[in-house]
């Protein structure tokens, strides 16, 4: 007798199922960028300018937003390998979007240290907050909110991560007002808390 | 014992060149450079420095089984990937003190014979990347990386890479896949990095924490190091403890400390008017223990005779609030999201399990559903190309070995049985 149960696969769970939304407009590094990345190939032996692609990626995510075919398109030229094996990359690591996100992309741990002190209902109030469901963008763009897992920060959990930036110990309370201030002060409402709590402790 | 590693880290300058080099920084560097490197890996293996990434490997050893005959460059890689959920102790080691750091790197470099250290950083860890490559500059401007190294000839450069989002990446091989701008998805051991590693060229990979250890072995001898802990456990030891504890954080030890001296002592025990339940001392991939074994001393040895690992030393307290079937769903959402899909028992196993525990855990299980879960973990463990399998099992059987009447309660009454406040009002959904 076999255990193994009828399950359904769906498309979710298909990590290489992330098709990139469009083409996009063309794409070439800004100067500074093209620079920036001039400096970054050389920390890797000639031959392996491979190395440089999440780098690369990193700088066309910064330049654009996400990633767009014709960014990928750039960047194979630039490191020396096909569009494929940079898709094959961008599909796999979690910190590239391949499609337009919110001008706050707020990434709440939900992971074991965290949902044990309240993560799950930090997403909850988010979302309540914002109107939307964890994974999706609001239709003014402003917040896109993710769950993600463990940030390595479990001792000041829950964290939220804004763009870059480490909002920590973050309260279900304290959601509403954390969506108010980004939304009047921008990134400026976090104010290095990240430190700040480095200091105090 | 006093911190070594952590001493300065609460000092507002203690980052910067100038207040490492007013505490003895570079000062190992200075000697391992007098010495020639095989009498730099003889002392760090008369240490018994062992590996502080999760394996406990010694790391003398490791270094000596570089291949040094090889007409290739060799390379360190550091892990810096610090993703296993509980821990969260190299971010705080490489945010206060990055130099520590780089001059273990400078002196693993000199003493495997390579001239390039890469600091593999994960990609949520921008503020920390961005202090390493502050501290990088300033030991370039100062002499202590670069060409001709404090006039001794040797060259050496340390680099940090960023990366992208993937547990996966903090496995030794996957790692240098990721580091060559490939997916990080494991390679096929033997050969071992030390043969064929970056590039395919011999690599020593190592933990922040691991190479943070070496310049106090230089500076103090290893025979000091040694002293600290028990035996074959030497040196000092930074613990992540975080979950149901009043005072969660990084402490420092020596690892002739129990648990009950971290849990109770350091970290103030559980909050007021609760009681342990259990304890994962090394990060989500080791067996749990129970409140009667928190007397156990928290090194790599007297957890494992326990029954469990020291692992990455995170130590995750749980109170009696906690359901341990929604235990194991959360642990294996983070398994089974993390899975680099590279072998199929993996692959295909998290997500069954994962599957069947939102069942339980929804109240819609059955009591065969707990065979099942034994039969898929069992054709999953030991039977993966990495470690992984291994450790996405662990929580399950765990939870059903201590815990099963926790799962049959649950099948039971067709509802979680203890859901806390802390837990999500939502019903559960699907599997997003
Ligand atoms: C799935 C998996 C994830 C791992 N993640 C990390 C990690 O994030 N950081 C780390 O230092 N080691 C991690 N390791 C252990 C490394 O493979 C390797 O043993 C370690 O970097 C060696 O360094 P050490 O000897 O200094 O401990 C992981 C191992 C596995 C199997
Ligand atoms: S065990 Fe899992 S993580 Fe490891 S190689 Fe296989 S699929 Fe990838
Ligand atoms: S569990 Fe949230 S940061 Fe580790």
């Amino acid at each position: 007798m076999s255990f193994h149960p009828k399950m359904a696969y769906d498309a979710t769970f298909q990590k290489s199922a992330r098709p990139l939304e469009d083409e996009g407009p063309a794409f070439v590094y800004t100067p500074a960028n093209r620079a920036r990345f001039d400096e970054i190939v050389r920390r890797y032996p000639p031959d392996r300018r491979r190395s440089a692609v999440l780098p690369a990626l990193y700088l066309a995510q910064q330049q654009q937003g996400y990633i767009t075919a014709n960014a990928i398109r750039h960047v194979a030229g630039l490191v020396g390998i096909t569009r494929a094996e940079v898709e094959d990359v961008v599909s796999f690591y979690t910190m590239f979007y391949t499609k337009p996100v919110g001008t706050f992309v707020l990434q709440v741990c939900r992971t074991l240290s965290c949902a044990l002190n309240g993560a799950e209902r930090v997403t909850e109030e988010l979302s309540a907050k914002i109107g939307i469901p964890p994974g999706q963008t609001d239709p003014s763009g402003t917040f896109t909110l993710l769950e993600v897992e463990c940030l390595g920060a479990c001792d000041r959990a829950p964290v939220v991560m804004v763009n870059d930036a480490w909002h920590e110990n973050v309260k279900p309370g304290d959601a509403a007002r954390l969506v108010d201030d980004l939304r009047s002060r921008g990134e400026a409402a976090l104010s290095g808390c990240h430190h700040v709590i480095e200091q105090k402790r | 014992m006093e911190p070594l590693l952590t001493r300065y880290v609460r000092e507002p300058n203690a980052f910067t060149l100038d207040f490492y080099l007013r505490h003895q920084g570079y000062e190992g560097f200075r000697k391992a450079l007098a010495m020639t490197p095989d009498e730099v890996i003889e002392a760090v293996k008369a240490s018994g420095l062992r590996g502080r990434g999760g394996a406990g490997f010694p790391t003398g050893m490791k270094w000596q089984f570089v291949d040094k005959k090889s007409p290739n460059p060799k390379y360190i890689a550091c892990n810096a990937d610090e993703s296993e959920p509980g821990t969260f102790k190299d971010h705080l080691l490489m945010e206060r003190n990055p130099h520590l750091l780089i001059e273990g790197c400078a002196i693993g470099c000199y003493a495997i014979g390579a001239k390039i250290a890469y600091i593999y950083v994960r990609g949520e860890f921008l503020h920390v990347q961005e202090v390493l490559e502050r501290a990088i500059a300033e030991a370039y401007a100062r002499g202590f990386l670069g060409r001709n190294v404090l006039g001794s000839g040797f060259d050496c450069d340390v680099y940090v890479h960023r990366g992208a989002g993937a547990y996966e990446a903090g496995e030794e091989t996957a790692l240098l896949e990721s580091l060559e701008g490939k997916r990080a998805q494991p390679r096929n051991k033997p050969p071992f990095p030390a043969v064929v590693g970056l590039y395919n060229c011999p690599t020593a990979v190592n933990n922040v924490e691991t190479l943070s250890n070496v310049p106090l072995i230089l500076l103090n001898g290893a025979e000091w190091f040694a002293g600290l802990g028990p035996e074959k456990n030497g040196g000092p030891k930074l613990y992540c403890v975080s979950g149901h504890v009043r005072r969660p954080g990084v402490y420092e030890a020596s690892m002739k400390i129990t648990l009950r001296e971290l849990i109770e002592g350091h970290a103030g025990g559980v909050r007021e008017g609760r009681t342990l339940k259990a304890v994962i001392p090394g990060g989500s991939s080791v067996p749990c223990l129970l409140p009667d074994q928190l007397d156990t001393q928290a090194s790599f040895d007297g957890i494992q005779k326990a029954g469990s690992l020291l692992g990455s030393a995170g130590i995750v307290v749980l109170d009696d609030t906690t359901c341990m079937v929604w235990l194991a769903e959360n642990l294996l959402h983070f398994y089974r999201h993390e899975s680099c899909g590279k072998c199929t028992p993996c692959r295909e196993g998290t997500d069954w399990l994962h599957k069947i525990l939102r069942r339980i855990e929804g109240g819609g299980g059955q009591l065969r559903d707990l065979d099942l879960l034994s039969s898929i973990s069992g054709n999953v463990a030991g039977k993966t190309l990495c470690a992984f399998g291994d450790a996405a099992v662990t929580p399950v059987l765990t939870t059903l070995k201590h815990f099963r009447h926790e799962y049959e309660a649950h099948i039971r009454e067709g509802r979680c049985t203890l859901p806390a406040p802390w837990r999500a009002t939502r019903a559960l959904e699907g599997v997003h």
